[in-house]
């Protein structure tokens, strides 16, 4: 069976591939996910990975349930059950092979490197995931000021995060932005 | 806690004297897993380390700490990953299998039934209007979180790492381009960096 015929295979495909490159967590591979599924594969809109993103976000549990999201859009409970298990499972499971190996060697240096090393592109793709987004989502001037507002209160303040997107979801809802 | 207090439903088998307290059965880490992830708004982690180190004290902070570090240089969901390595301390593979469980299908149930109602109703002007002021806010937490991680690079006036990071930004949030192209030529170089600056800072 191929892709083409299957897109429960494509699903998978897609995303057990992307999880072993997806550096500096579920966030930082945004912009991956919104060039295959918006650019390459056609399986949302702009809009609608916008919104995938928002409620992926307002969502409790780990944030890479947006791949729950998507593969709901592209093959229904069987397509998100896919995506969800795709991405989450394989590395998973090269972690615990990893931290098996590791255990004995106490004094390993190289996977403390590897992290430092790992840092900046992490935060560089994470910089890349808010723009990504926002050039979907923040078509108009009010919501690019409600996200300026958003990050400069979530990184000035303690204030719970969730907060800032209930609020963000009230002035939506009230047509301000 | 008092060493001879009796096992409820679980059996517990005589424990490593480097945890806190005795190792979790296979339904009570399912069932903390669960509890943390579902807990766990805009990330999980803070919930995680308050539940195993502080609230049920399966893991000193150190402990916490280590295995933390081990797991996050790997890629993927970085939660996700913790969950079975710390499920499998406990209670081996099927301790990583209960841990990963609990931690991803519950919200996934969740997330699927949200997506199910967006499917429905995702055309309705007013819920329109509040995902995007949701998606808005959302950017901005994305955002602020990138300029915390990028503090410390700047305190410490790591140019090398800023420039790759920009570098990295450009390419992905410009360029769109493939992440595994970049990443084919972005790893090595800042590894090589990485390296040469810790052998500069030792010599």
């Amino acid at each position: 069976m191929t892709s083409e015929t299957n897109p429960i295979w494509a699903l998978v495909w897609t995303f057990g591939l992307m999880s072993l490159f997806a550096v500096g967590g579920a966030n930082a591979a945004i912009p991956e996910m919104h060039r295959i599924a918006v650019d390459v594969m056609h399986w949302l809109t702009d809009k609608q990975f916008a919104d995938v993103f928002a409620i992926s976000q307002l969502s409790p549990g780990p944030n890479v349930l947006i791949v729950t999201l998507i593969g709901y859009e592209v093959a229904g409970f069987n397509g998100a059950f896919a995506a969800t298990v795709a991405m989450c499972l394989p590395t998973a499971l090269l972690a615990y092979v990893v931290s098996r190996v590791l255990r004995g060697s106490k004094g390993a240096r190289w996977p403390a490197l590897i992290q430092a090393s790992l840092v900046p592109l992490s935060i560089g793709l994470m910089g890349a995931s808010a723009l990504v987004v926002a050039q979907a989502s923040d078509r108009t001037w009010p919501a690019v000021l409600l996200t300026l507002a958003a990050a400069v209160l979530a990184f000035a303040t303690r204030l719970n995060p969730l907060w800032i997107l209930l609020a963000g979801g009230v002035l939506g809802f009230a047509g301000i932005v | 806690m008092s060493l001879d207090s009796p096992p409820a439903a679980a059996s517990r088998p005589d424990l490593p004297l480097s945890t806190a307290q005795a190792p979790p059965g296979l339904v009570a880490l399912s069932f903390a897993f669960a509890k943390m992830s579902l807990a766990g708004f805009g990330g999980v982690l803070p919930f995680a380390r308050r539940a195993i180190v502080e609230e049920h004290r399966w893991m000193t902070a150190d402990e916490f700490n280590e295995t933390f570090a081990l797991c996050h240089f790997l890629p993927g969901p970085n939660i996700v990953n913790l969950s079975f390595v710390f499920g499998s301390r406990f209670r081996g593979f099927v301790g990583g299998v209960a841990a990963f469980a609990g931690l991803v299908a519950p919200p996934m149930v969740l997330v699927m039934a949200l997506a199910a109602l967006y499917a429905h109703y995702g055309d309705i002007p007013a819920l329109r209007r509040v995902l995007a002021g949701i998606s808005g806010a959302a950017i901005g937490l994305l955002v602020a979180t990138v300029f915390r991680m990028l503090m410390p690079l700047i305190k410490r006036r790591d140019v090398a790492a800023v420039l790759l990071m920009v570098a990295v930004f450009v390419a992905i949030g410009l360029g769109r381009l493939p992440l595994q192209l970049v990443l084919l030529v972005a790893v090595p170089i800042s590894l090589a960096i990485t390296l040469y600056m810790r052998r500069r800072a030792v010599t």
